[in-house]
C-alpha cells in the first residue's frame, strides 16, 4: 500500500500509527514535498481482516513473537503458557535481540499494574514485547507512558 | 488517469506485506529444516478414529526411532491427540520459540488442548461482526504458527493430525512445500470408503504424495476367544488401496481391552508398526 500526493505527485511517508484500542486502526502518512498530511482509518473489520493475516500495516519495528497470531487472538486458558527469559538457542528462524542481562529495563508499580491487568495467556509475550522495545532504545525504566508510546509505534491491538 | 498508480510509483512500500507473508513461509521452512519427513493424517469422514491412528503411529514410531517423533494436532476445533499421548500442558515460552510438551512415550506434542480451558470451545477475540470471513484465515494462521513457532529440534517423524475433509490438507500443502505425503484412514463401511476416496482424490489433485491407506476398526477382536468378526460392512481400505494404487498399510482391528484402558495404548500391531515405520521412515532416512 502506498500514498500519493497528487498535487505534488510525491510518494507520501508514513509518519505514525495509532491503535486506539476500539479495535479500529490508523495511520498516517505526508507529502515530504507540500507537508499535506492524511489520515487512513480501517474499521475493525478491515483491522481484524489485517491482524488474521499476522502481518502489520506500515512494517513491522521487532521481529514477530513465537505464537504472535495465536496468543494475540485465541481465547486461552490464562496458565497456558510459562514464559522463560532464556538465551536464545540460536535457531535462523526467529534471530535474537541483542541484550545484555545488564541492560534490561526496570518495571514502574504503575506499569506492573498495568501489565497485570493483561489476559494471562497473552501476558508473558506482551512483556517480552515491551522489555525488546525498551531494551532497542536504552529506556531504564518501563512505565505506563512507555507502554503507551510503544503500543502506538507498533501497532499493538489489545496489549 | 491524471495520477500514477501503484507500480507506477517506484518508492518502497514500507508495510511490505506480500514480504511479511513470504517471511511466514520462510520461517516455517526454517523450523522444519531438522525435520526429516513431514506426514499428514488425514480422512474425508470423521469419527475414523484418525487421531487414534495418529497416536498409535507415534507410539510406535518413537519406539522405533530413539523418540525423535513429533505431533502436530491440526484439529484445532476438537484436539484429541494429545490426551490420546498423555500429554499436558502448560507450554514453554522462550525466545527461540515454543517448547512442545514431550509425552511419556517421548513424542513431542503440540495441540490446542494445551491452549484451551477444558471443555472450552475454539474461540478467537476478534471483533463479533462477519466472523466467517477471517476464522478460516485465523486457524490456517494457527496451524502456521504450529509449524513455525514450535521448538521441534531435529526429528525422524513430524505427523499431523489433521481434521476431518479435504481443505486442511490444501493449507498444510502450501505451508509446508516439502511435505512427504499423506496417509489416509478409513473404516471398512462403504460410506466412509465414498468420504475418503474424495479426500484422497484432492490430495492427488494437490500434488500430494499418497502413502497408504489404513483401515481402522477393521473388524471386532474378541477378548475370549481371539477371533476377529466384522464390526462394519465393506472392505473400504483394500478398496481405496486398489483404486489409487497405494500399500493398505495396515488393518487395525477394534480391541475393547485397548478401548477400555485408562492409559492410551498403541491400537496397531507390534509387526505392523514396524512395518509401517520401514514403510514410512525407510533406513536411508533414519539412518
Amino acid at each position: 500500500m502506498k500514498f500519493l500526493c497528487i498535487d505534488c505527485d510525491a510518494q507520501m511517508t508514513f509518519s505514525e500509527r495509532a491503535v486506539p484500542g476500539d479495535g479500529t486502526f490508523a495511520a498516517s502518512f505526508s507529502c515530504p514535498s507540500c507537508g499535506r498530511r492524511v489520515a487512513m482509518l480501517a474499521n475493525e473489520m478491515e483491522t481484524q481482516l489485517v491482524g488474521a493475516l499476522g502481518v502489520k500495516i506500515g512494517g513491522r519495528t521487532l521481529g514477530e513473537q513465537p505464537m504472535e497470531l495465536v496468543r494475540t487472538t485465541l481465547d486461552g486458558r490464562a496458565d497456558a503458557f510459562v514464559d522463560e527469559a532464556l538465551q536464545h538457542t540460536g535457531s535462523a528462524a526467529t534471530p535474537p535481540l541483542p541484550r545484555s542481562p545488564q541492560s534490561r529495563p526496570e518495571w514502574s508499580a504503575e506499569a506492573q499494574e498495568r501489565l497485570a491487568r493483561v489476559p494471562g495467556f497473552v501476558r508473558g509475550m506482551v512483556k517480552r514485547i515491551y522489555t525488546d522495545y525498551a531494551v532497542e532504545r536504552g529506556i531504564t525504566e518501563i512505565s505506563p507512558e512507555v507502554m503507551d508510546r510503544a503500543r502506538t509505534e507498533l501497532g499493538l491491538e489489545g496489549m | 488517469m491524471s495520477f500514477r498508480t501503484y507500480n507506477q510509483v517506484t518508492g518502497p512500500d514500507r508495510s511490505r506485506l506480500g514480504e511479511q507473508v513470504g517471511q511466514q513461509r520462510v520461517r516455517v521452512a526454517a523450523r522444519l529444516a531438522g525435520v526429516k519427513r513431514v506426514i499428514a493424517v488425514m480422512s474425508g469422514k470423521g469419527g475414523v478414529g484418525k487421531s487414534y491412528v495418529t497416536a498409535s503411529l507415534a507410539i510406535g514410531a518413537a519406539r522405533h526411532l530413539a523418540g525423535k517423533v513429533g505431533v502436530v494436532d491440526a484439529d484445532l476445533k476438537s484436539p484429541t491427540v494429545a490426551r490420546l499421548l498423555d500429554t499436558r500442558g502448560p507450554v514453554r515460552a522462550t525466545e527461540a520459540g515454543i517448547h512442545p510438551p514431550v509425552s511419556p512415550h517421548g513424542v513431542r506434542v503440540m495441540s490446542t488442548a494445551f491452549l484451551l480451558d477444558d471443555g472450552a470451545p475454539l474461540a478467537w477475540r476478534e471483533h463479533p461482526g462477519e466472523r466467517f470471513v477471517w476464522r478460516g484465515v485465523l486457524e490456517t494462521g494457527a496451524l502456521r504458527e504450529f509449524l513455525s513457532d514450535v521448538v521441534w529440534g531435529t526429528l525422524d517423524l513430524l505427523l499431523i493430525d489433521l481434521p476431518p475433509g479435504a481443505d486442511k490438507l490444501s493449507d498444510l500443502a502450501e505451508l509446508v512445500p516439502n511435505l512427504t505425503g499423506a496417509i489416509a484412514v478409513t473404516i471398512p463401511s462403504d460410506e466412509s470408503h465414498a468420504s475418503v476416496q474424495r479426500s484422497m482424490q484432492a490430495a492427488r489433485q494437490q500434488g500430494v504424495s499418497l502413502l497408504g491407506v489404513i483401515e481402522n476398526m477393521s473388524g471386532y477382536e474378541c477378548d475370549a476367544c481371539a477371533h476377529t468378526r466384522p464390526l462394519f460392512s465393506g472392505d473400504a481400505g483394500a478398496a481405496l488401496a486398489r483404486e489409487f494404487g497405494v500399500p493398505l498399510l495396515a488393518r487395525v482391528p477394534f480391541r475393547p481391552t485397548t478401548a477400555a484402558s485408562p492409559s492410551p495404548q498403541p491400537g496397531v500391531r507390534d509387526g505392523d508398526i514396524e512395518r509401517l515405520v520401514a514403510t514410512l521412515c525407510p533406513p536411508d532416512v533414519t539412518a
